[in-house]
């Protein structure tokens, strides 16, 4: 791939170009830290501070007040450890049903051509289709009262983990993958007797390592950020995802430990995009566009 | 796009691993055949399709159902268009369109043109592309409600940041999120703060397929910087950029969680109402499930038209 951009490299290369080029260089990469990391920065230090220092003006760079307590009294007084983790539980739960149910679904209609396999993926990526937003009231009276089995899994996680096996665009991102390994390996199997199972756990999960990376770090990420299902799903306190408690709480706790529980409640997924930055940026760019 | 690389050659090790037998089909017929081929098929299909009807198929026509019943005690009832007057003779009907529609325009202008920018910018750069990628994406992974209480401090009229900001530049002071007049722009850029970084990270990525060639030649043209942006840039990248303006349409139409979260829904003089918060407030503090669908089945058929160009144009970058 060409490497050649808007601006020629001759351009550059002139002390007027070179010039140019590092100031904006330095203004922006100070900008964007400043405007990106600068808020990060100022709810992190701010944990630290005591009462008064947080609502100081101007605000304090370095705190002078050290009080890592702030952090032990959210953990303590906001039952951080529980909220916490009730989220790891949904996160990983949803995780679980996602990667069985969906990879399942997607080697299916990739690689064993059901009958109505078409109609049925065209069903799914119709769903696509509809506004998230206007489902949430007749999802919510589902979840209230499940047809046929007639149960309530209000202030259950199944009322998170079902439906977040329903995600179309991860099945499309699945499926897509899948019918790029090639046949001949599949039907090569197949004559010596592997089963379908047998096929999808030895040949196939093998080589789809790098797309069952991303669709599992969407699918714990998306968990961890949903705010509005959680909220009308799960109203018991002591079943709340970390948004969610944290948000019922907001109004009760002073201002230096509920911005030391905002901290806590980033970490998680700031460590996961981190790590995992790479396969991020290339699930986001392979995928294409979320639908 | 780029295609997944695959390495299929470490699948041949399985192989080693598989108990050989006779094939279990050579028995009976080929109906018999195609019809355990289709079992198993369906098998792998089942749950997938058990949550999707549970969760999306049925509540999809269910949408649908509701907008014209109405439900009292358990008592459902067949009322027509009652529940669409009810909506259209809500006071607050209107202004929760103006207010979507300004969240979304503002939000265009921002959400639409400031990633782009961004992009192009960071594109243009030999040093630290990564470390800007990173820094555009980062609030992407925040929790909501992280990044919206974190701005509600910023936006504080008494220490927040934001006015100390001001203040430092000479400009007046602001009530962000209590002035009406200043509430929803309040809202979009603590949005844009927070979603940006994907749109971003996607147009870097159109950005770096463009073929360096057709900048040569527009310089031999004579184009200058703007030009070459104009001639070359966006039209090389227009597919991209029309699906994420459809795309951001829906979404932005859509928007709930920020006004939720920063001014509490309906914000000063109801000035942040938007219509899905609207059905949010007749279904699950009206509990008016009927007038709710019938808002909802407004959005969507207003909707529908944007997601049917979305996919249109989609398969058209796929092929």
């Amino acid at each position: 791939m060409s490497t050649r951009t808007l601006i020629s490299p001759a351009q550059l290369a002139r002390p007027r170009g070179k010039v140019l080029y590092w100031t904006v260089f330095t203004l922006v990469v100070g900008g964007f830290t400043l405007t990106f990391l600068g808020p990060l920065y100022w709810l992190i230090s701010s944990g630290f501070k005591d009462a008064q220092e947080v609502i100081r003006t101007p605000p304090t760079l370095v705190p002078e007040t050290f009080e890592p307590g702030n952090y032990q009294q959210a953990w303590d007084v906001m039952d951080l450890a529980e909220l916490l983790g009730n989220t790891l539980y949904y996160a990983f739960g949803a995780l679980a049903f996602q990667l069985v149910l969906d990879v399942a679904a997607a080697y299916s209609l990739s690689k064993l051509r059901p009958m109505f396999g078409k109609a049925i993926l065209g069903m799914m990526l119709a769903t696509l289709m509809i506004p998230a937003t206007v489902l949430v009231v007749p999802q919510y009276l589902t979840v209230l009262d499940v047809p046929i089995v007639e149960r309530n899994l209000l202030n259950t996680p199944w009322a998170i983990w079902l439906p977040s096996v329903t995600n179309a665009f991860n099945i499309f991102l699945l499926k897509r993958f899948f019918d790029s390994i090639p046949q001949e390996l599949l039907d090569a199997a197949s004559m010596d007797g592997a089963s379908p199972m047998r096929i999808l756990w030895s040949i196939v999960l093998p080589v789809s390592r790098p797309i069952l990376g991303v669709v599992s770090i969407f699918a714990v990420v998306g968990v961890w950020k949903d705010f509005l299902w959680p909220l009308l799903t799960l109203p018991d306190p002591a079943k709340q995802t970390l948004n969610v408690g944290i948000y019922s709480l907001s109004n009760g706790v002073p201002v230096n430990v509920l911005i030391a529980a905002l901290t806590i409640a980033s970490l998680p997924t700031l460590l996961i995009f981190l790590i995992f930055q790479r396969n991020i940026m290339s699930g986001l760019t392979a995928g294409g566009l979320k639908g | 796009m780029s295609a997944p690389s695959l390495t299929p050659s470490k699948a041949g090790h399985s192989r080693r691993h598989t108990p050989r037998e006779t094939p279990r089909t050579t028995s009976g017929g080929s109906f018999a055949k195609s019809l355990r081929r289709n079992l198993t098929a369906h098998g792998f299909l089942i749950g997938a399709v058990l949550c999707f009807a549970l969760f999306s198929w049925y509540p999809m026509v269910r949408e649908f159902f509701l907008a014209f019943q109405k439900t009292e005690g358990g008592e459902v009832t067949w009322v027509g268009l009652d529940n669409l007057a009810t909506v259209f003779n809500d006071p607050a009907f209107w202004q929760a369109w103006r207010n979507t529609l300004l969240f979304t325009l503002l939000a265009l202008a921002f959400g639409f043109a400031v990633p782009f920018v961004v992009a192009i910018v960071i594109n243009e750069f030999h040093h630290g592309k990564g470390y800007l990628r990173l820094l555009v994406y980062l609030p992407v992974m925040l929790p909501p409600v992280a990044s919206v209480l974190l701005f509600k401090y910023l936006y504080d009229p008494g220490y927040g940041l934001l006015n100390e900001l001001l203040g430092f530049l000479g400009l007046p002071e602001q009530q962000w999120l209590q002035d009406a007049d200043l509430s929803m722009l309040s809202v979009v850029l603590a949005s844009t703060w927070m979603n940006m970084g994907g749109a971003a990270l996607i147009y870097l990525a159109a950005l770096q397929g463009i073929p360096g060639e057709l900048y040569e030649a527009a310089e031999l043209d004579g184009a200058g910087l703007f030009r070459k942006i104009w001639h070359v840039t966006i039209p090389q990248t227009r597919l991209i950029l029309s699906l994420m303006l459809l795309m951001q349409v829906i979404a932005t139409m859509q928007v709930f969680v920020e006004p939720f979260l920063l001014t509490g829904g309906a914000g000063p003089e109801g000035s942040t109402t938007t219509v899905v918060y609207l059905i949010y407030q007749y279904a699950f503090n009206f509990n008016d499930y009927g007038a709710a669908a019938a808002l909802g089945l407004l959005l969507l058929v207003l909707l529908a038209g944007f997601s049917a160009a979305y996919v249109k144009l989609s398969r058209a970058e796929d092929e």
